[in-house]
């Protein structure tokens, strides 16, 4: 390790003073936790996001308290039938259940990641892609549905309060985001690890780290399907 | 096991939380199937909502075997968000009910004879 600095002056308190100070202050290789710090760096940006969807569940729970017009019953709004059945609230259950799969197999990928099987998790990331692929494809699906079939905006709807649409679309679309950028990043750290970049590094924590960036989507789901789509 | 070596742990134990993952989802969406109403739909979407949020974060997202100071630092300082849902449930009562005090009752003063709603305000 190079234990020299950049920085020759030094002050006679010791510390390095005016902007070279502020590098060296920042730059002093103190390390808080004991993780990779791609970890860290991951969990510190799943916390920012988490407060990111904190404040539109929030502003959601807001609108729909002080709403005089009653709220739309997601329950019936996203009802499908099926074969002639009308069953409630089917096509975000499927979601969710594939949502879940893709948990797993992620779970699995960076299990087989630490056991050194390249193919093995270079496939099981690619299954979790697909089932987020599938999971976006649903989400567009429902969304042309409400948009064109039965005419909610983000500013009015015919089933009932108005902030329903702005609601709705703000918060599926910017989990849908999630999950989309998702499918991404997994399908490049599924094909570096197909090329067996990590097996010469000797090193598998990146797909853990991704690993944590995917049970997160599916963690916030969790939340917008019990606040917005059960409640 | 230290987690620096990285989060080697067995398979059976995400099979397990798999499966129960499966089987809670299918509780959530079963108090909406059995039209499940009031304090006993919503205790349950919140249980089933934190037992699944709970399993993620601790078993899939390894939260479980990190360091204390990994977990203090992620997990406390959502804590304040408690505080902003607590005060944007009581600001949002208060829009509800000075809406409903303004926009949808009819206005008591407006006599019928005279129809003046409109002026009411």
């Amino acid at each position: 390790m190079a234990v020299e600095t950049a920085t020759s002056v030094v002050h006679p308190s010791g510390v390095t003073p005016g902007l070279p100070g502020v590098a060296s202050d920042f730059a002093s290789d103190k390390q808080a936790f004991v993780v990779p710090w791609g970890k860290a760096m991951m969990w510190i940006f799943l916390l920012s996001d988490t407060f990111i969807f904190s404040c539109f569940l929030t502003s959601y729970m807001h609108v729909r308290i002080s709403s005089t017009v009653p709220w739309p019953n997601p329950s019936e709004v996203f009802a499908l039938t099926v074969f002639g059945n009308h069953i409630p609230l089917i096509l975000i259950a499927i979601m969710t259940f594939i949502l879940i799969s893709s948990s797993g197999t992620m779970a699995m990928a960076v299990n087989m990641g630490y056991r050194r099987r390249r193919g093995k998790t270079a496939a099981l990331m690619l299954i979790t892609a697909g089932f987020g692929a599938t999971f976006v494809g649903m989400q567009a699906f429902e969304w042309t549905k409400l948009i064109v079939d039965e005419g909610v905006r983000p500013w009015s709807n015919p089933m009932g309060a108005e902030q329903f649409g702005a609601s709705f679309f703000m918060i599926t679309g910017f989990h849908g985001l999630h999950v989309s950028a998702g499918v991404i990043y997994l399908v490049i750290v599924a094909l570096k690890v197909w090329r067996g970049d990590y097996d010469r590094k000797g090193n598998y924590e990146i797909v853990e780290i991704a690993g944590l960036y995917w049970h997160f989507v599916d963690l916030v789901w969790v939340f917008i399907f019990a606040f917005f789509y059960l409640w | 096991m230290s987690a620096s070596e990285g989060q080697q742990h067995p398979i059976a134990i995400y099979l397990w939380i798999w499966l129960l993952l499966f089987v809670l989802s299918a509780f959530s969406y079963g108090v909406d199937y059995f039209h499940l109403q009031g304090a006993l739909r919503w205790s349950l979407i919140l249980l089933f909502m934190f037992l699944k949020a709970g399993f993620i974060v601790a078993i899939f997202m390894h939260m479980n075997w990190e360091r204390l100071a990994l977990k203090l630092a992620i997990l406390v300082p959502p804590l304040c968000l408690l505080i902003l849902i607590g005060l944007m449930a009581v600001e949002g009562d208060y829009t509800f009910l000075t809406r409903s005090e303004s926009f949808t009752k009819p206005a008591p003063i407006a006599a019928p004879a005279h129809g003046e709603s409109s002026t009411a305000h």
